[in-house]
Formats: structure tokens, sequence, C-alpha cells
């Protein structure tokens, strides 16, 4: 079990590392082929006082003539023991873990980060958590309770869910519970650490939104493994055992329908940040999503890199959890 | 004293095609210490019978007793049933891969079922007895391998494993339902031989569930025979091999491979197992019998007993006797030879000549069949005595 953990570390350290690469070289060829020079980068960077000093000075601050390695090179530095940029005379030393500045607002990157991915994260993951729990539970009744008014009703549900997008479930909660019903106040990002239950309170809407969509998959999912498993011949010798149902359901029946749901949640959680930031837009929340977007129309790209180191680092982050989960689910796994 | 007995048991399930009726009216009983034989092909209602005396069919419509020990599962309420499932009624299924938990430690699956029926034993009071079980069943460095997930065991370790959990509460009666179907050869000897010894060991009454005569011809004192959801022939597992009567039971001993007198070529029985929603009228077996008579196809014939003639000297057993070095049929005139089929009870055994004898009385009785339709009764074994 051990060996299986740290195998899976050093495919995700390799597999960030393959990310940074990538991205890197996306940016990096990109202005190459739209045909744009690197004074054409360097004199956007100036702005309005194009000077041949101002040009060759930004050149060589971001290193726009190095080649390939040696810019990544220095940006792979900048993350583990910082690096210096330096503008004709002055110089700005930028401390690990260095991601570069803002072409734009000349902001550091890192700080931006911390500043937006705990807005999505914190929409990503509680939607998540809600709607493993809720799409469990409901497939799990439905299975159960298969052909009832409880099963159809939360089947037709569920289309509904997998049918409506985000954004139009998104703008008619607001409209109904923050301005019919005005149970709850219109979303607003409060910190977790300012106070929980604001925090949770604001959020509410975001993850209910998100989750609906999935949870109505899971929901559908859940029922069907649960409707297989139940019918297996081990759900047969654990009645046979004399456990009780409850046993029965949770413990033999439920644990087996589960591992299937683990790998696909595993595949989710990609699509779960792309369904974050269409939710944080839906709900006009200044996460990781806006800053992406920002970073690529405005071409800023350390912003842009950034981002996607920051959601590559989540994803694989989260896979490995869920990998090592399966592990600790399905023994047949640890062989593999 | 009969440990379990079962009367007149009848299941059905309600399906969308219409009522399957899977076990209509069937009796038998098993004591202390002995072993019933219960065989037929798939769905003759062999499994539904002893799953439904445990509860575990869902869904389904029964009526019938089922005694045991003093009480009637049939009527049972859940909480009291669930006490008897595993501690005092073991069971044991056909393919031991797929019905241990795959997710689950063999010795836990064993200490959940401990722990169970036994909430003051402790984990490792529990742990010990499951590894002593595993000992038991002749799994190597149980210790060691209690630990083990289902898939490191080997086919014939997992159903040694299924037997340790099926008897680590020492129930009085064990199903086993085709134990060996899903094992190999050499391994269903294995099994057999286990089986035979824990039961002396711990003086279990036994259920063995197959579709193989020779499990049966190792293992059983008793023979029920099913056909379409009823008895088709209660016997002594000897007088069944040497003494068949129905012609269903004499086509399946024709048709086990390695049966010694018949031949080179097996001998199957023709056509398929009844549908159990649109059951074919009179006799259920008279659509694939080779001497049907016409009364057969209207009137389904009683359980009747059947009085057996002693055995001709130096006469060869048929069946799937190995060795062929039994004794001779211990002919019992007590009423456990019992038949469902109109043929003349003088007509058992499996040579040729008994062949032809029952070929003539089915002639016999469809030619007088104008006039002797309606004395029923007695006859037709009245005339050929």
């Amino acid at each position: 079990m051990i060996r299986y953990i740290i195998r899976r570390l050093l495919v995700a350290v390799l597999l960030l590392a393959i990310i940074s690469l990538v991205t890197f070289g996306i940016f990096f060829l990109l202005p190459k082929l739209a045909g744009q020079s690197t004074d054409d980068l360097a004199a956007r960077y100036l702005g309005r006082e194009v000077t041949p000093e101002g040009l060759a000075g930004v050149k060589a601050k971001l290193g726009l003539d190095d080649s390939f390695l040696v810019r990544y090179w220095h940006f792979i530095e900048g993350i583990f023991v910082g690096t210096d940029y330096k503008f004709g005379t002055s110089v700005t030393h930028c401390p690990a873990p260095c991601m570069g500045f803002s072409y734009r607002t000349n902001e550091p990157v890192f700080d931006l980060l911390l500043d937006r991915a705990p807005i999505t994260f914190s929409i990503a993951i509680g939607a998540a958590v809600l709607w493993l729990l809720a799409g469990v539970t409901i497939g799990v009744v439905s299975a159960l309770r298969r052909g009832s008014a409880f099963d159809r009703g939360a089947m037709s549900m569920a289309l509904a869910g997998v049918s409506l997008p985000m954004f139009f479930t998104g703008l008619v909660s607001i409209f109904l519970f923050c301005r019919q019903f005005k149970i709850l106040p219109t979303p607003r990002y409060e910190a977790f650490l300012g106070n929980p239950a604001t925090w949770a309170q604001n959020l509410i809407l975001p993850w209910v939104t998100l989750a609906f969509l999935y949870a109505a998959m899971y929901a559908r999912l859940t029922r069907a493994g649960m409707l297989e498993t139940m019918g297996e011949d081990y759900i047969r010798t654990a009645r046979a055992k004399g456990l009780p149902e409850r046993d029965v359901i949770v413990r033999h029946g439920l644990r087996s329908a589960l591992t299937p749901i683990i790998t696909i949640f595993g595949l989710d959680i990609g699509l779960l940040l792309g369904g974050a930031v269409i939710t944080e837009t839906t709900f006009s929340f200044a996460g990781l999503g806006q800053l992406m977007l920002q970073g690529i129309t405005r071409s800023d790209l350390p912003v842009a890199l950034g981002v996607t180191m920051a959601t590559g680092l989540f994803v694989i982050v989260a896979n490995l959890v869920v990998d090592i989960l399966y592990a600790v689910a399905d023994p047949r796994v640890r062989l593999a | 004293m009969k440990l379990l007995e079962v009367r007149d048991l009848r299941v059905a399930f309600p399906t969308a095609d219409g009522v399957v009726r899977a076990v209509r009216g069937v009796s038998f009983s098993v004591e202390a210490g002995r072993t019933l034989g219960i065989v037929g092909e798939s769905g003759s209602g062999k499994s539904v019978s002893t799953q439904t005396l445990m509860g575990l069919t869902p869904g389904a419509q029964v009526s019938g007793e089922a005694w045991f020990d003093g009480q009637d599962l049939l009527a049972m309420p859940e909480r009291q049933m669930r006490r008897v499932r595993g501690a005092q009624i073991g069971m044991i299924f056909q393919d031991p891969l797929s019905s241990l938990h795959p997710h689950y430690k063999v010795g836990w699956q064993i200490v959940e079922m401990i722990r169970e029926h036994e909430p003051d034993t402790g984990k490792a009071a529990a742990r010990k007895r499951a590894v002593e079980m595993l000992g038991l069943v002749g799994i190597p460095q149980p210790d060691r391998r209690v630990d083990d997930y289902p898939h490191q065991f080997s086919g014939g370790m997992r159903q040694r494993a299924m037997i340790a959990m099926a008897l680590a509460l020492h129930p009085k009666l064990i199903i086993a339902d085709e134990p060996t179907t899903a094992l190999d050869a050499t391994v269903q000897m294995q099994i057999l031989d286990l089986m035979r010894r824990l039961q002396r060991e711990f003086d279990t009454a036994l259920i063995m569930i197959t579709h193989d005569l020779g499990v049966i011809a190792d293992m059983a004192d008793d023979v029920l025979v099913m056909y379409g959801g009823r008895e088709a022939e209660v016997a002594g597992r000897r007088t069944l091999y040497y003494r068949p009567h129905h012609p269903y039971t004499v086509g399946l001993l024709e048709s086990v491979p390695s049966a010694p007198g018949v031949g080179g070529r097996l001998k199957p029985i023709p056509g398929q197992p009844p549908s159990l929603i649109n059951l074919p009228s009179g006799c259920v077996f008279h659509p694939r019998c080779e001497y049907v008579m016409e009364r057969c196809r209207v009137d389904e014939p009683p359980l009747r007993e059947v009085v057996a003639t002693e055995p001709a000297p130096g006469e060869e057993p048929a069946g799937a006797l190995p060795g062929g070095d039994l004794p001779r049929v211990d002919l019992r005139r007590d009423g456990t030879h019992r038949s469902a089929c109109w043929l003349p009870h003088t007509a058992v055994g499996l040579d040729a000549g008994v062949a032809a004898a029952r070929r003539a009385a089915s002639e016999a009785a469809d030619a007088g069949a104008g006039a002797a339709e309606d004395a029923d009764g007695a006859e037709p074994e009245g005339g050929e005595r």
C-alpha cells in the first residue's frame, strides 16, 4: 500500500512537470505562430511610451530573446528558489515560490492565485461533497425502492438536472431565493477564515447549482450500480449469514457499488473545475476562472500559466486522493 | 427425529410475463446427521425451494410449512429468521468467487458472521475462530491466509473458505447448493471428501443440491429428484441407482458420462425443461418422455409408493456408481421409494428388459385407454402385478 502511494506520488510530480512544460511551450510558441516579434510583445508591455531603450529593457527583464529552455529554466527556478528580475538598474527580487508578475498589473502571480484559488476551490470542493452525498443517497434509495414514487420522482429530477445548464439553474435560483423569497443573501464570496457560517451561507447557491447537475448523474449511476450489486451472489451470501438488511445494503451492496463511482469521480474532477468556473461567473465571484479568462484575452502569459499550473495541481492531487481511495476500496487494484 | 420437515412447499414469482410457478407442492425431510440429495435440471425448483426456506427469495409468493427444530421457518418473522440464517442453517453456494465479497478479507467475512450472531465475542477471539475454521477446512497457513482477499485464493480454496464460513457457528443443517459445480474434477472430489468428513465431525444434517448424479452417489443417503417444480421420484440412494422408476430419473442416470453398462454413447434426455409459466398439461414430463401414455397428457400423476422387486442374481448396477463394488440394493418396503409416474410400479431398473416392459405397459395402457380411462386409483399397476 505504501509502495503504491509512493509510486502514485512520483507519477504526480512527473505529470506536473509535463503540464508546466506543455503550457509554457504553448505560450512560447503562440506569439511566434501569430507572427509577432519579441519587439511587438515588449511594446505591448510598455504601453504608450515605446522607446528602443525601453524595448531592450523589457526584453532583457522578461528574457523575451532567450531560448525556450532558458526561459523555462528561469520559470522553474523561480518556483523553487525565487529569482530576480532586472529592469535597467533596478532589480526586483521575487522570492520562491515565484511564478512571475502579471504583464498587466505587475502583481505577483502567486499572490493573485492565493487570492483567487480559495473561491474556486470552495465552490468545487463543497459542490463535490454535496453531489456525492446527495447523488449516492438518492441513488441507493431509488435502487432499493425501484419503481416507487420516490424512484420515479428522483429519476425525473435527475433527467432535469442533467439537461439544465448551470447558468440557467444558477440564475433561476438567485431569482427565486434571493429576490422573490429573500431567504438567502445575494451570493458574495466571504473568506472561510473570517466567518465559516457566512462563508457557507454565501456558497450554498453556487454549491447547489453545480452539484445539481452532477448529483443527478451520480444518482443515476449509483442506482444502476446498486441494482446490479444487490443481485450479486455475495449479497445472497451476506443475507444467508444472517446479517441485518441495513448491513447487507451498506456494507456489502453499497461498498461494491461505490467503487465505480469513485473511478468516475476521479475523471469528473477535471470537469468539476470547469463547472466551478462557469458557476463562479454565473454568481459573479472573482475566482480562478475570471483570472484565467483575463490572462488569456490580454496575452498575460504568467497569469495564464499560473492558473493552469494551479488547476493542474488541484486535478492531480484530487486524482491522487481518489486513486488512493480506490485502492483502499478495492484491494484488487493494488496488485496492478 | 426429523430436523427439517418441509410440507407442501409452493413458491411462485409474479412477473410481467405471468406467474412463474417455480415450486408446486414439494415435501421432504432431513434427519440430523444425514444427507438429502436434491437432483434436477436447472429450473426444476431445487435451488428455489431451499432458498425460500431461508427467506432468500424476495418477491416470492410462498405457501406450505417448513418445520425446523420445532419452528416453522416460513411463518417466522424476519428478525427471528436472521438468527436462524448462518447460525442454525449454513449455506454453501455454487460459485465461491462470486459468493464471497471481493472487497473484504476472507477472515473478516467469517468474523463478521460470528460477531453478528455472538455479539459478545471480541474481535481477536472471533478472528482466532476464523483461523481455526480455515485450518479445519484444510487451508494451509490459515493464520496468514485469513488476511487474504478472495481473489488471492484458488477456486478450491475459496470453496473451502465458504465451507469454513458455513460451519463457523456449528449449524445443525447445511444447505449446499451445487457446491462443486464450478470446480475442477479433482478439486470436486477433495471438497466432497472434506464435506463428508466435517459432516461426521459436527454431526450436521446436509441438503446437497446438484444436477450431478455422481455427487449424489458419493454423498446422499436419500435422494429427491425434482422436475418442473415437483418431486419426480424419492428414494434411498441405492434404490434410486439400482431401481429407478420415473423415466426422468432413468434419463438422468443414462445421461451421466462414465456410467457403467451404458455403452459408448451418452443418451441425452430429448427436449428442454418446461416453461414454469406455461406448464405442460398432465404430467409435466410427458413432452419429453419416451413412454408417454394418453393418460399422462391429461392427469398429473401423484407421488405414489413404488414396490420394488428383488434384483436378479449377478445383475450389474447401472448409473453413476463409482467402482461398482457397492453392496446389493437394500430393499426397503417402507414407503421410502415413491415416484410420480403412471407407469406400472414393477417397471423399475435400467436394463433393456425393463425398458421393453415399460414400453409394453405404456402401449397396453393406451390400447385400453378408451375403456379403462375412468377406472382411476390402483390402475395400471393392478393389471401388471
